[in-house]
């Protein structure tokens, strides 16, 4: 009903609602006070709950930022490992984890999207094989990051790879630990892709390659991009697979291609938070706000792209 | 409907719809994306050869009895002793105390948003908790270092005996807690929206308040996924390396109900592997084999606790939706 054309009886009409409407609320509000006392004590302990995660991520947060505050400068990231905390900071380690990443994304983006598309596409989503990948990322995706450094160890490092302590080896390490989110994002996003735009490739002809690679991909590309920065973001921060990886030790070079040795950024901050000297535990904190400050970035950048490009069908 | 026209009822004649070519090409690409696919499935097989294998050899030379029963972590030392139930108590101690923290604040944060929160709320709350679930650990086992063990020497009661030293297994297992609120929040927000509206608004309808429709109503509704929630946790908090690493001392209790004592440092399966597998241990020897034996438990325990999990997850997707 527009406002306005108020008619005698429409005006009689909506007070007859209006008052239908404040008794059945005066009726139902008439609740027992025990239960409309507990009701406002369950929303203040509710509150308690979700402000102590939003008050453990401020003081996290804040600590490293006062901590670290005097050692946040250039200096920080154009120094490279030293043992006198003065002349030490992040060079060596910021250009390891690029490497480390630029491998990562090789390897991730072919078999994340491949593995995606086949049990999209390709495998039927209840065949035995689709189900029995699904099961096992599913159980990946929560394996302990440590066991990936073992298995890097052990198979990456020594024979039968035997690549020894360098970049590769914990980039293959990492990329096999991340693969299991692109795998997710991805499958979702060619999900989001309607029947109908494959139904119409196909239609006129195209071979379901062709449908995949010129009509679902495009379509899903923003999705997979998404994916592909939040598992490095993941790839980033993990320590405890680089540690059997010989990444411990100090090195007193810059890491200069796929197969030299090699630090990196969260290792370098273990490192530093490890040791018992004051000054060290300031570049720790430093290097934590640096790494805080490049994670959220990347994760804003994704949910950006998500937003952005995001197709609505 | 009944038609005499013979043409309608005659059988259609075939059209062959097969393509005209093999299409070798097609199955090549098919083939390719097939092998992307079993990458993961070749990652599990090599994780679990990689952790078998020496932790068979592992077994050759120390019974399994005297690993599992044995209550003397002391696998360096001369004489040596294999007693990994330290280890385990060790790790259910700091999975006991981060779930203290994890369960109230991750439940009561999925409540608030599945059920009080209104929409503005939830933008903003929402991916808050998600950058809690992206802070990487060396960053909270940092935090618990050098604020929450403090925090607790200053706050620590002096009848309650000695205060936390600089590990403690209390303060590993609070920043641990707070890594795994995202988990239980998420999941459990997941397994609440999922019941059907309803239900709540039957419950609503016959004057119940909120407290009483989320604790009488949505909460036994959700209950498979809210348990799952905490399994999955559970087995996070478990295989969580660096955070008991930093925080949590590395010294194995003989003495097991010492692991639970708040102010005690206490070695873990993970705090273990992470400090004797460093990359120069050499393959074949004794410690090599005692590292990838803990790992093999390790990774046995998270892989029963994930396959429940999942199972319970699947179970309420099954019944709402």
């Amino acid at each position: 009903m527009a406002r306005g054309d108020y008619s005698p009886s429409t005006a009689r009409a909506t007070i007859g609602v209006a008052g239908a409407r404040g008794v059945t609320r005066e009726m139902l509000s008439d609740q027992p006070r025990g239960d409309v006392i507990r009701n406002t004590v369950f929303a203040a302990i509710l509150l308690l709950a979700v402000s102590l995660a939003l008050v453990g991520l401020g003081l996290l947060i804040a600590d490293n930022l006062i901590d670290g505050w005097s050692r946040l400068n250039l200096d920080l990231i154009t120094q490279g490992t030293s043992s006198l905390p003065a002349n030490a900071g992040l060079r060596s380690a910021l250009i390891g984890t690029l490497w480390i990443m630029a491998f990562v994304v090789l390897f991730i983006v072919p078999i994340g999207i491949g593995a995606a598309v086949f049990l999209e596409e390709y495998a039927g989503r209840d065949s035995r094989f689709a189900r029995a990948v699904e099961l096992n990322i599913q159980n990946l995706a929560a394996v302990p990051s440590i066991i990936y450094g073992l298995l890097g160890l052990a198979f990456v490092a020594r024979a039968p790879l035997n690549l020894g302590f360098v970049v590769l080896t914990a980039s293959i390490t990492l990329a096999l630990l991340v693969l299991p989110i692109v795998i997710l994002v991805a499958r979702e996003a060619i999900r989001a892709v309607p029947p109908s735009i494959r139904e119409g490739s196909l239609a006129l002809g195209a071979t379901q390659w062709q449908t995949v690679r010129h009509q679902v991909l495009p379509a899903a590309i923003p999705g997979i991009a998404t994916g592909v920065i939040l598992a490095l973001s993941r790839a980033i921060g993990e320590t405890a697979p680089l540690i059997p990886l010989g990444a411990a030790t100090f090195i007193t070079f810059d890491p200069s291609g796929p197969l030299s040795g090699y630090t990196a950024l969260p290792l370098q901050i273990f490192d530093w938070a490890k040791q018992p000297s004051d000054e060290f535990r300031v570049l720790a904190a430093a290097g934590i706000i640096v790494m805080l400050a490049l994670l959220i970035s990347m994760n804003a950048f994704a949910i950006w792209l998500r937003n952005h490009y995001e197709q609505r069908w | 409907m009944a038609t005499s026209d013979p043409a309608l009822s005659a059988e259609p004649a075939e059209i062959d719809l097969s393509p005209s070519s093999r299409r070798l090409g097609e199955l090549l690409i098919k083939g390719i994306l097939g092998l992307a696919a079993l990458v993961s499935l070749l990652t599990t097989v090599g994780i679990v050869a990689s952790l078998l294998l020496p932790a068979l050899e592992f077994f050759a030379e120390v019974k399994p009895w005297e690993f599992f029963t044995g209550t003397n972590w002391a696998p360096l030392f001369e004489p040596a002793s294999f007693g990994v139930v330290p280890l385990i108590v060790g790790t259910f101690s700091v999975t006991f105390w981060a779930l203290i923290v994890a369960i109230p604040a991750g439940l009561g944060t999925a409540i608030y948003l599945s059920e009080y929160a209104s929409p503005r709320v939830r933008r903003v709350v929402k991916p808050i908790i998600e950058i809690l679930a992206g802070i990487p650990t060396v960053a909270l086992g940092f935090f618990a270092l050098v604020f929450i063990t403090p925090a607790i020497q200053d706050i620590w009661p002096g009848f309650l005996g000695q205060s936390p030293g600089i590990f403690s297994v209390a303060a590993a297992g609070l920043a641990i807690g707070l890594m795994i609120v995202p988990i239980i929040a998420s999941v459990s927000e997941d397994a609440m929206s999922a019941v059907p509206g309803g239900l709540r608004e039957g419950a609503y309808a016959l004057g119940a308040t909120r407290a009483r429709v989320a604790t009488k109503v949505v909460f036994p509704a959700a209950l498979s996924g809210i348990v799952a929630s905490i399994i999955l946790a559970v087995s996070r908090a478990i295989g969580e390396t660096m955070i008991v690493l930093l925080a949590a001392g590395n010294t194995p209790n003989s003495d097991l109900l010492q692991n639970f004592n708040p102010v005690e440092s206490i070695q873990a399966m993970t705090s273990f592997i992470g400090s004797v597998a460093t990359g120069d241990i050499g393959t074949g020897t004794i410690t090599y084999k005692t590292v990838f034996a803990v790992a093999a438990l390790l990774f046995l325990m998270t892989l029963l606790m994930n396959l429940l999990s999942i199972r319970l997850v699947r179970r309420y997707r099954e019944v709402y939706e």
